[in-house]
């Protein structure tokens, strides 16, 4: 038998993920956790990192790399208060870089708060009724839901059911509150999960929501999907005007083992789109999504962290046995899957009106990132809108932020501030502009291998340039990079996509679809920046010149067999 | 080193004929051979100063292998006058005097005991009957560290009756500060309060001490013989039997060393420069031991003499003979004098010069926070810019303070580093009043590229030792560049498999920035070679903390190291740090001692009496 991974051995002796992180707080002298402590910070919200750019020089200083934690926040389904913005606002310039960054999981990081900032931090978010339990490491992550949606009951309901099912797959232990809260200390045996189990899941696990015809959460991505299933209310008041979307929630679609996630070089890891595994009622929705949980709990690989994941479990187990347990476990028999179509993966912006006559403005934050830049004072304007903002915040999956709830007489006063911030400056852009998603990478992820945020406003104005020379400027194309192969931003998705390899060299993957359906392929290795312009530069040449009328670029692709599916399992 | 003839150098040792013979002898030897007559020569003197038997106290560090050898007095049966000279010192100025006091009264025919007042043993003070203090003032009015028991016990009521006492003082300070050469006036005012005999006036002297100093020595020389009736002199110091390349190198003989690494180690967004410099030294002329300090010889910086120049209104091609010595005055001003420090001569030559009212009120006792707020911040040229007055070359020269080597705490073990000692610089680089403001020595370590020489010798620092006995466990208290000698500490105590523990405090301002040596420090403690570290960043949070701080949060557990037999070492600051961890010390020994403030005072002067509490302070 092979040997369990040694981060197996760490949350089963951490007493309910408690560790010693409390005494590896109080140690002033390094700005770094003990190494198990530094696994078990992971479940509660917060990976520590260090400033890569002056790791080397300072190692010759013989000063630690500088440490600090990047701090995730759970926000089930990308909803916040203004009031909750402006305490997240606040730890933003009070405890880390000065900036929040929206993440493609509809939720909020800080990066850079000191060691010793970091329960003040926590705390700040317990006083704004938020926390960061659960929103990293091997459990189940920020639940999402889809976003951009022209506001209706139904889609009310599904934010509702993504909060429960975040809170019912939230970990039992206090350690949370003990140790950030100051919470009474645990004496004797850890808290029970009855989920979890003691060593919580083999791997991250990622659950989501989408609404239809959105896939804007990219639910083919995610280990634990759903599709929500509306259909037309008895009584239809205007069913011209508002289609579907005023309909009744009736239940879900169920869709598992999706990942991102692969390795560079080990063929044994693939990015994977979730099956399609039936449809239940609505009223299922926790006991299937806790079978499925505690399916893959017990029958996840714990001895190789790079076959831990859902989608692996499935593929050794076979999706009939998969679904079969999954019954077993919740009671609940899957009927065959209702249909449903996606139109896009993409964000709208501007102005819409809800079922209740408010209206939402989504606004385009490039790869997600709100700071105060020189001209560009994004996160004084957003601290200001929500200063007078009535209604809510949503974040999108696409890393945009959605001011919305708002009544038709206050659209005015906040046009002005976004305005007056050039809150609007981004959306300007051409869509490719408008679409494009990044990780953060450097200089703080420590699994980067190459640039991804950072670079990419000098990409996507090369790529823009290329697009122009042949005329296309105005076409969507979805290009994503990441720095490193584990997918946050969803590259495999993307009609075109970078992910890194190393420093100024990135694997080159082209066919995605825009609307989350279709993984994408390898088409170059290893290439610089010079490589894969010239590729692009000779294939939009082509799609310029062979397309059918609206085309897109990653269709156009596979129909004239410039890229065609590898044998590999997983790949589409 | 350049010496004169040798009958030039002692004429009293040898008749003219045999000092033409011996002049003659020599004169075309080759340093090689002059260097082998020296050892032939102690040979013999050692030989026929041992069948007289004598034995001087003289020998404190002449057991090392580099160190002149000496020979002892051919006593021949005369009576023999014995001499204590004792000395407190802090930065080793008196040390050296004192030595050099010892030596010649050696030369002189006495039997000297030269012996640090640390050393001293009190109960036996009433059975002195010639005794010579060179004692320090460090701080305002605080004693030396190896003099603060001696001087608790003489001002104190068990000090005994001195009847018998014959004695002179010679007093070191700052008078920048209001106690100027405090010790030194308490110490010679109680021996005379306790019946001893003043052979001749205190002399006090300022930062610049030699001018007034030498002719003290003389003094005491002079008094010292026509105490023992001693006319004859009867020895001198002989140099051993190397080649000047293999001399150690001594502070008015600098040798150059090679820096081999010029490493910035505070963080780039830090408040201050520091800097890890590594200098590969030349074989056997820099034995140094952790606690050591490296003398660094370095000129002035270019624009800071040029600034003098120009604000003096001066050609720097001048001629400039000051005792026999003539230089240009750019010479003067780059090599020989200070023009980056202050002091308090050359502030009294520019307030008569300048004529200004306002710099003399600096100098009346009311200016005192004025004054030594100038010599903290400003340099020569500031004041020449802010009180203009006519200088002609000569007299500027002679206002201004020598050219003191600037000391630096080893940072390292040979045993770890071999032929090479690490430095720990903190540079002094900074805008005041809108001038740019630079360290002598420190700004120019710091832009010096690997390859580059610079002279320097070793400044032996005896009272900042490891204990010999390295079960014994250490206390190390070193915020800022006062960590450096810690560094050497725990280098040597790993390589010698000292079994004893080892605790670091640590304090700087912010963790991320100028933890100075910080990965070496976790490194060891992941080793257990450091088995306790304790840091205080004053502002990493709303309150400042200090090392202090942590000194009281662990008051229970240092009190249990000390009464275990523990050395504790504070290094760095003098001016606040020194005090509050001393404050500090006393607190937690009267709060875990169960004991009263007098009998805490009582309990650190006695780890100071053992040696077992030693600073190095600046």
């Amino acid at each position: 038998m092979t040997d369990l991974s040694p981060v197996e051995k760490i949350k089963r002796e951490s007493r309910g993920l408690r560790g010693t992180i409390a005494d590896s707080l109080t140690d002033a002298a390094t700005g770094s956790l003990r190494d198990d402590d530094q696994q078990l910070l992971r479940l509660h919200g917060s990976y520590q990192q260090d400033d890569r750019d002056i790791r080397e020089e300072r190692r010759l200083q013989k000063l630690e790399p500088k440490f600090s934690f990047m701090v995730r926040v759970r926000l089930p389904g990308g909803v916040c208060t203004p009031a909750q913005w402006l305490a997240l606002d606040s730890i933003a310039t009070t405890y880390a870089n000065g900036s929040l960054r929206l993440t493609t999981r509809q939720t909020f990081q800080f990066h850079g708060i000191a060691k010793r900032d970091l329960k003040t931090s926590m705390q700040a978010m317990n006083q704004a009724l938020m926390d960061t339990i659960a929103t990293c490491g091997d459990v189940n992550r920020n639940v999402m839901a889809s976003s951009n949606l022209v506001e209706s009951p139904a889609h009310l309901e599904v934010l509702a059911l993504a909060g429960d099912l975040s809170a019912h797959l939230l970990p039992k232990t206090r350690a949370y509150h003990e140790i950030w809260l100051d919470g009474e200390k645990l004496v004797g045996e850890a808290e029970h999960e009855p989920v979890y189990g003691r060593t919580f899941l083999p791997r991250k696990f990622k659950a989501g929501i989408a609404m239809p015809p959105t896939n804007d959460i990219d639910v083919f991505s995610q280990d634990l999907g759903f599709v929500a299933i509306v259909e037309p209310a008895a009584r239809e008041v205007e069913p011209a005007a508002r289609g579907v979307e005023n309909g009744a929630l009736v239940g879900f679609n169920l869709l598992v083992g999706g990942g991102m996630g692969s390795t560079h070089g080990d063929a044994k890891t693939y990015p994977r789109l979730a099956d399609v595994a039936g449809y239940f009622d609505k009223q299922h929705l926790l006991a299937v999504a806790e079978a499925v949980v505690t399916t893959q709990r017990d029958h996840g690989d714990r001895t190789n962290r790079k076959h831990a994941r859902l989608k692996y479990t499935i593929e050794d187990m076979g999706l009939e046995a998969f679904v079969a347990e999954v019954e077993k476990r919740s009671g609940v028999k899957l009927a065959p899957a209702k249909p449903f179509t996606f139109d896009t993966n993409g964000d709208r912006y501007g102005w819409l009106q809800g079922h209740d006559g408010r209206w939402s403005r989504t606004l385009r934050i490039p790869a997600g990132r709100i700071a105060d830049r020189p001209d560009l004072p994004w996160l004084t304007g957003l601290r200001e809108i929500a200063k007078v903002h009535a209604g809510d915040f949503r974040m999108t999956p696409n890393q945009n932020v959605t001011i919305a709830g708002v009544p038709s007489g206050e659209r005015e006063k906040l046009d002005e501030l976004i305005a007056q911030y050039r809150l609007d400056h981004a959306e300007r852009g051409i869509p490719l502009k408008r679409d494009a998603l990044a990780c953060v990478a450097m200089p703080t992820c420590p699994l980067a291998m190459a640039e991804a945020e950072r670079y990419l406003p000098q990409l996507l104005g090369r790529v823009e340039t290329l697009l122009e020379k042949h005329g296309l400027e105005q076409e969507p194309v979805h290009l994503r990079i990441t720095g490193c192969p584990n997918g946050c931003a969803r590259p495999y998705l993307a009609e075109v996509a970078l992910v890194g390899k190393a420093p100024g060299r990135y694997n080159f993957h082209l066919g995605g679809d825009q609307r989350g359906q279709r993984l994408n392929v390898l088409y170059k290795e290893n290439v610089d920046e010079a490589a894969f312009l010239k590729e692009l530069d000779s294939l939009f040449a082509a799609w310029a010149h062979e397309r059918r009328p609206g085309e897109r670029f990653g269709d156009f692709l596979w129909r004239t067999s410039r890229i065609a599916a590898p044998a590999k399992p997983g790949a589409a | 080193m350049t010496v004169g003839t040798p009958v030039a150098a002692a004429p009293f040792l040898f008749d003219a004929e045999r000092a033409t013979r011996l002049e003659s002898l020599v004169a075309d030897l080759d340093p090689q051979a002059l260097a082998w007559l020296s050892g032939y020569a102690a040979g013999l003197a050692a030989e026929r100063g041992r069948a007289g038997g004598a034995r001087t106290g003289i020998a404190e560090r002449g057991d090392r292998a580099d160190a002149p050898a000496r020979v002892e007095p051919a006593a021949r049966g005369e009576a023999v006058q014995t001499a204590t000279v004792l000395y407190g010192s802090q930065t080793g100025n008196s040390r050296r005097l004192a030595e050099r006091l010892a030596r010649s009264l050696e030369a002189a025919g006495l039997q000297p005991t030269l012996v640090s007042a640390g050393d001293f043993p009190v109960k036996k003070l009433g059975d002195e009957k010639l005794l010579f203090a060179v004692v320090s003032t460090h701080g305002d009015g605080e004693p030396p560290d190896d003099a603060r028991a001696l001087f608790d016990f003489i001002s104190g009521r068990k000090a005994p009756p001195l009847p018998n006492l014959k004695y002179a003082v010679l007093a070191l300070g700052d008078s920048s500060y209001p106690k100027f050469c405090e010790t030194g006036r308490v110490l010679d005012e109680r021996f005379a309060a306790l019946g001893g005999k003043r052979l001749f006036a205190r002399v006090d002297c300022d930062v610049d001490f030699e001018p007034k100093a030498s002719p003290w020595l003389e003094q005491a020389i002079a008094s010292a013989r026509a105490e023992s009736g001693a006319t004859a002199p009867r020895l001198s110091v002989v140099t051993p039997l190397r080649s000047a390349a293999q001399q150690a190198a001594t502070r008015d003989a600098p040798a150059d060393v090679e820096l081999v690494a010029n490493q910035r180690i505070t963080a780039r967004d830090a408040d201050k420069d520091v800097r890890h410099l590594e200098l590969a030294l030349p074989e056997h002329r820099f034995e140094y031991e952790p606690g050591d300090a490296l003398g660094i010889v370095i000129d002035n910086p270019a624009e800071a003499v040029g600034r003098v120049i120009e604000l003096a209104k001066l050609d720097p091609t001048t001629s400039v003979t000051i005792d026999g010595h003539t230089h240009a005055l750019a010479h003067w001003l780059a090599r020989r004098r200070e023009v980056t420090r202050l002091a308090k001569p050359f502030v009294e030559k520019l307030a008569e010069r300048s004529g200004s009212a306002a710099l003399k009120e600096w100098l009346t006792p009311a200016g005192g926070e004025r004054l030594r707020a100038a010599f903290k911040d400003l340099q020569v040229a500031d004041l020449l810019k802010r009180f203009p007055a006519s200088w002609e070359p000569e007299s500027l020269v002679r206002a201004l303070l020598p050219l003191q080597p600037r000391l630096y705490s080893i940072a390292s073990s040979r045993r770890e580093v071999g032929d090479e000692a690490h430095l720990t610089v903190a540079v002094l680089d900074y805008q005041n009043d809108g001038e740019r403001r630079r360290g002598a020595a420190s700004w120019q370590l710091s832009t010096l590229s690997p390859g580059t020489q610079v002279r320097a010798y070793v400044e032996p620092n005896t009272r900042f030792r490891l204990p010999a006995d390295g079960t014994r466990d250490v206390i190390m208290i070193g915020p800022g560049t006062g960590v450096a000698p810690f560094r050497g500490f725990v280098q040597h105590r790993v390589a010698d498999g000292a079994r004893g523990r080892n605790w670091l405090f640590f304090g700087g301002r912010h963790l991320e920035r100028d933890f100075l040596y910080q990965a070496e420090w976790l490194e060891a403690a992941k080793k257990k070679q450091l088995h306790r570290l304790d840091v205080a960043f004053s502002r990493d949070q709303a309150a400042k903390v200090y090392v202090q701080h942590r000194l009281r949060e662990n008051g229970a557990e240092l009190f249990r190291w000390l009464e275990d037999g523990a050395h504790l070492y504070v290094c760095g600051d003098a001016e606040r740090m020194a005090h509050d961890v001393h404050a500090a010390l006393l607190e937690i020994v009267a709060t875990h001692g169960g004991r009263s403030a007098e009998e805490a005072h009582e309990y650190v002067n006695e780890l100071v009496a053992q040696k077992r509490y030693a600073r190095d302070v600046y």
